[in-house]
């Protein structure tokens, strides 16, 4: 009846995940409790769970990635504390067992469901508003996509009370994640929960390749676009391309799992290392699909704040779709050390380093763009400064280790674990706190603290530097990733610094919750009427904040590069509108009630409950017909409506 | 000047930090080869990143907003000159990193054997679960968690694992190598100097990983003959049961010797793993509660 599910599955023996669980099962619970009492959930359900507005939906992606990130940190500051403590004959509070499943939720948890949503979160928010038009192409789409990306997270949540998550690491190579050796459900939460938000993912991806290809402002020509959104569109179309590749190599692996076939087995011509190349021929796109849009973060916030046009715009569209190409030819060197031949391994070696030109040119870009430029320091320059610093730091480990022999010595060390943490945090998490710090008022019609903003990029970047450095030379002594415990007593007092980074990130993280409950608090003497607060050079400034359900009420007539910029010289952003009948889309729950379905299918096929199972993926098929034959989806809004409403906006607004 | 310069500064301050082991203190010619590519490669790039770095700061200092000394020309941004510049100089890095990187990985690619005036010592290494098997077929010795290998004798490995994927790696000696189930993958290492040199699994392989550890003993070519006479004296043999229950998962496990292996018992292990089913549980998957394992 209930599978594989037993009272064994709920790890009773183990406080530490029981104690975790039931913590965050209060502040859910309180969390609900408040909102039903309070009467908030009628709003929270129109406006946020059955939105269909990309900037409900772009917000929501952000706030799961940030709650997201809570999990994959504790995972962190648990994983540095165990290695700080078990060195030499001791074996520290974690247990193999246990331990193992923390890094390996850790790297799936910081990947898809930190990493993944805050970029997500912020195309979505951005990509419409700096396009100049009201919607994107699906949104009832981008709504499934988003709640499935959320169930995929649950799933992962719920393996820390019922059963256990994987202790394969983040990548789950086979034959370590076959049956014979992974035989309880930890892979297969590992495996369900990427499946079901990877679908999600690859959903958010098309709606942002066809609006970035189809919906633009009139004028708005390709080589008009504001360079996030030529980063954007890259990243969606690489999302499009890689992530059916993980589907599929997930699809196998569960295969082999579920009815004995024979994909990654020895046995009956299966091979173990045809994973490890699928694995990564996602893999590596998957790391651009996470930095190109950090890149344009950082190219709207070095033009933004230095008051000038981005230097070399052409140049840097061109690096952004050199590396889009370029990202899907490099996968092989994560295994340079399998024994491939050396003309294979030079070749994707070389491949690897050529990736660094473009990369390059963006650097030197964003130099020039500061050059002679007047530089105000707002929060999310300094993440950009901070960022040009340190990865260009990270894109040289990088390139150390994509010369072959140089990585038969390095690879799988704490070098690489310092070298790809260096370009995620040091690029992508830096990018993705900019964005956030930089379009905050956007979305919320206020700005963010300035004092804690600075300290917690203070923390950031000293815990980064604090963190990695050591892992960096440890790795140049020799030390692999992944051990639960450390045989030489003469590395604990770098892992001791490498844990006191942690803490100082920790900081980082604290200062970021206190910058936005006090920003929140004191929202008043921070509110922006102007939509406009730092004399921004693209669309997403021209109209209000936050902006209404339209985004436009009249379609912004584009002439050049930084629109926005033009308009405000030519006079000719505050003309007097003329109002149309427009239609916006209804909201709609089948977002949150496939994903619901998806959650129960997904936890059914993990314990193996096959009824169960059945029953949900019915109901979510079910669900799409039902909307599939609604005829009633759109909603008028008449021009009176609309000029109602601007004028109720406008009064707020202080005309420059 | 500082081509030459950085990296022995980088060298000092990681030696100053502690690294008397470790790829940066190599004790064979392919290690030693691996550090020189690294400090050269860093070498190139400082040559960039330095400056690049050093302008950032610079530029975000002397160009910010309340310095009133600062020359302006917010107008700017499209310069061609500079932007062919701007492609130049990381196109001639990655040309020539490309290129040490081409001659890198063939002179260093582990299957090609070491030139050395005495013939190279054959050994078998066989990952296990959470050991490592040294088979040395021309000896018909065996050892586990230890190999000793002559000093100035280049080795010639033939890798496997009778369990999931690892990688053979001993840090001062040079590259590490995966080794994978039904597979065969090919090292060659020299150890120039007498010493004792601690290898690891670079893999995670499951619960025993961290201690998946051994020594490689460089001796002299004489100590080298009195221990295999020696160890071929004594001890137990590695004959069917006993493999059977060495490969039984096991953690921490001391060095041990054996007088005498099976023949071919490392193209035998190749044979067993490539037609094991990794999968015979999974029948069992639909016929519900499986065991529990772990927690």
């Amino acid at each position: 009846m209930l599978g594989r599910l037993t009272w064994a599955a709920i790890p009773f023996n183990e406080p530490l995940p029981l104690i975790s669980a039931a913590v965050v099962g209060i502040v859910v619970l309180a969390v609900l409790v408040t909102v039903t009492v309070k009467g908030w959930l009628p709003y929270l359900w129109r406006e946020w769970l059955t939105s269909v507005d990309h900037k409900h939906i772009g917000v929501m992606y952000f706030g799961l990635g940030l709650i997201m990130l809570l999990r994959g940190f504790s995972d962190a500051i648990m994983m540095r504390t165990q290695q700080a403590i078990a060195v030499g004959t001791a074996q520290g509070y974690l247990p193999p067992d246990h331990y193992n499943q923390i890094f390996s939720a850790h790297g799936a948890i910081m990947i898809f469901f930190v990493a993944m949503p805050f970029v997500i979160g912020l195309m979505n928010f951005v990509v419409p508003l700096q396009l100049g038009v009201r919607d994107v192409a699906f949104p009832v789409l981008n709504s499934v996509a988003f709640w499935l990306t959320a169930s995929g997270a649950l799933l992962i949540n719920v393996s820390l009370v019922i059963g256990n998550f994987a202790r394969t690491g983040w990548m789950g190579y086979p034959p370590l994640s076959e049956l014979a050796f992974s035989p309880d459900v930890g892979v297969d939460y590992y495996l369900w929960s990427l499946q079901i938000s990877g679908i999600g993912t690859l959903l958010g991806g098309v709606n942002i390749v066809t609006t970035i290809l189809k919906l633009r402002a009139p004028g708005m020509t390709y080589f008009r676009m504001p360079v996030f959104c030529w980063t954007s569109l890259a990243s969606s179309l690489l999302i499009v391309a890689a992530f059916p590749i993980l589907t599929a190599t997930f699809l196998m692996l569960l295969l082999d799992r579920y009815l004995g076939f024979h994909f990654f087995t020895n046995d009956a011509g299966g091979n173990q290392m045809m994973y490890v190349n699928l694995f990564w021929a996602w893999g590596h796109p998957e790391v651009y699909i996470l930095i190109l849009p950090a890149f344009g973060v950082f190219s709207e916030v070095f033009a933004t704040f230095s008051g000038k046009a981005l230097f070399g715009y052409r140049s840097m569209v061109l690096a952004t779709l050199a590396i889009c190409v370029l990202s899907f030819m490099v996968w092989l060197h994560h295994f340079f050390t399998m024994g491939a031949g050396a003309d294979v391994n030079a070749f994707f070696g070389i491949m690897s380093t050529v990736i660094a030109v473009p990369t390059g040119v963006k650097v030197f870009n964003w130099l020039f763009t500061m050059f002679r430029g007047r530089i105000v320091y707002r929060t999310p320059v300094l993440f950009a400064v901070g960022f040009v610093v340190t990865f260009v730091i990270g894109g040289m480990t990088g390139v150390l280790l994509a010369v072959p022999p140089v990585d038969f010595v390095l690879h799988n060390s704490t070098f690489l674990v310092a070298h790809f943490h260096n370009v995620i945090i040091g690029g992508v998490v830096f990018g993705a706190l900019a964005g956030y710090n930089y379009w905050f008022p956007k979305v919320f019609g206020f700005t963010l603290d300035e004092r804690f903003g600075k300290a917690s990029f203070w923390c950031w970047l000293i815990g980064f530097y604090l963190a990695f450095t050591p892992l960096y030379v440890l790795g140049l002594m020799g030390m692999t990733r992944r051990l639960q415990h450390v045989s030489n007593p003469g590395w604990q007092p770098l892992l001791l610094v490498a844990e006191a980074g942690a803490v100082v990130i920790m900081c980082g993280i604290l200062c970021q919750i206190a910058q936005l409950y006090v920003s929140i608090r004191t929202r008043e003497q921070h509110r922006d009427l102007t939509g406009d607060p730092w004399n921004g050079r693209t669309l997403e400034w021209a109209t209000t904040s936050p902006p209404p359900p339209y985004n436009f009420a009249v379609l912004p007539q584009v002439e050049t590069i930084d629109a926005f910029w033009d308009m405000k010289e030519h006079g000719t952003a505050r003309v007097a509108p003329v109002y149309e009948t427009i239609e916006v889309p209804r909201n709609s729950p089948v977002g949150i009630v496939i994903a619901f379905f998806a959650t129960v299918a997904g936890f059914a096929l993990i314990w193996r409950i096959w009824w169960l199972a059945i029953m949900a993926l019915l109901g979510a098929a079910i669900t799409l017909l039902v909307f599939g034959w609604l005829d009633d989806r759109e909603r008028e809004i008449s021009a009176a409506e609309m000029a109602e409403t601007e004028r109720a906006r406008s009064g707020r607004r202080q005309f420059a | 000047m500082r081509y030459r310069a950085l990296p022995a500064l980088l060298l000092s301050a990681a030696t100053l930090c502690g690294c008397s082991e470790g790829v940066l203190d190599p004790k064979g010619p392919i290690a030693a080869a691996e550090r020189l590519l690294l400090m050269n490669s860093v070498g190139i790039m400082l040559v960039v990143v330095v400056p690049v770095i050093v302008a950032t700061l610079a530029f975000a200092w002397w160009y910010r907003a309340s310095n009133p000394r600062a020359t302006r020309t917010l107008d700017v941004a499209y310069e061609g000159r500079i932007e062919f510049v701007t492609w130049s100089i990381p196109a001639l890095i990655v040309i020539l990193l490309g290129g040490v990187s081409w001659i890198g990985s063939h002179q260093l690619d582990p299957r090609t054997p070491i030139a050395a005036s005495s013939p190279p010592l054959r050994v078998d290494v066989v990952a296990l679960d959470w050991k490592w098997l040294f088979i040395y077929p021309d000896q018909g010795i065996a050892a586990v968690n230890q190999l000793v290998v002559p000093a100035g004798t280049p080795v010639q490995f033939r890798l496997t694992s009778a369990t999931v994927m690892n990688s053979f790696f001993v840090p001062q000696l040079g590259s590490q190598i995966y080794t994978m189930s039904g597979m065969e993958t090919h090292l060659h290492l020299l150890a120039d100097s007498p010493g004792e040199y601690p290898g690891i699994s670079a893999n995670f392989s499951g619960d025993g990983f961290a201690d998946m550890r051994f020594t490689v003993k460089a001796v002299p070519p004489s100590d080298f003959a009195a221990w295999v006479k020696q160890v071929s004296g004594a001890g137990p043999a590695l004959d069917d049961a006993g493999y059977a229950a060495l490969a039984k998962p096991s953690e921490a496990v001391p060095p041990t010797t054996y007088s005498a292996v099976k023949p071919n018992l490392f193209e035998r292990i190749l044979d067993e793993t490539a037609a094991r089913n990794d999968n015979a549980a999974a029948g069992a998957a639909w016929c519900p509660p499986a065991p529990q394992t772990g927690g």
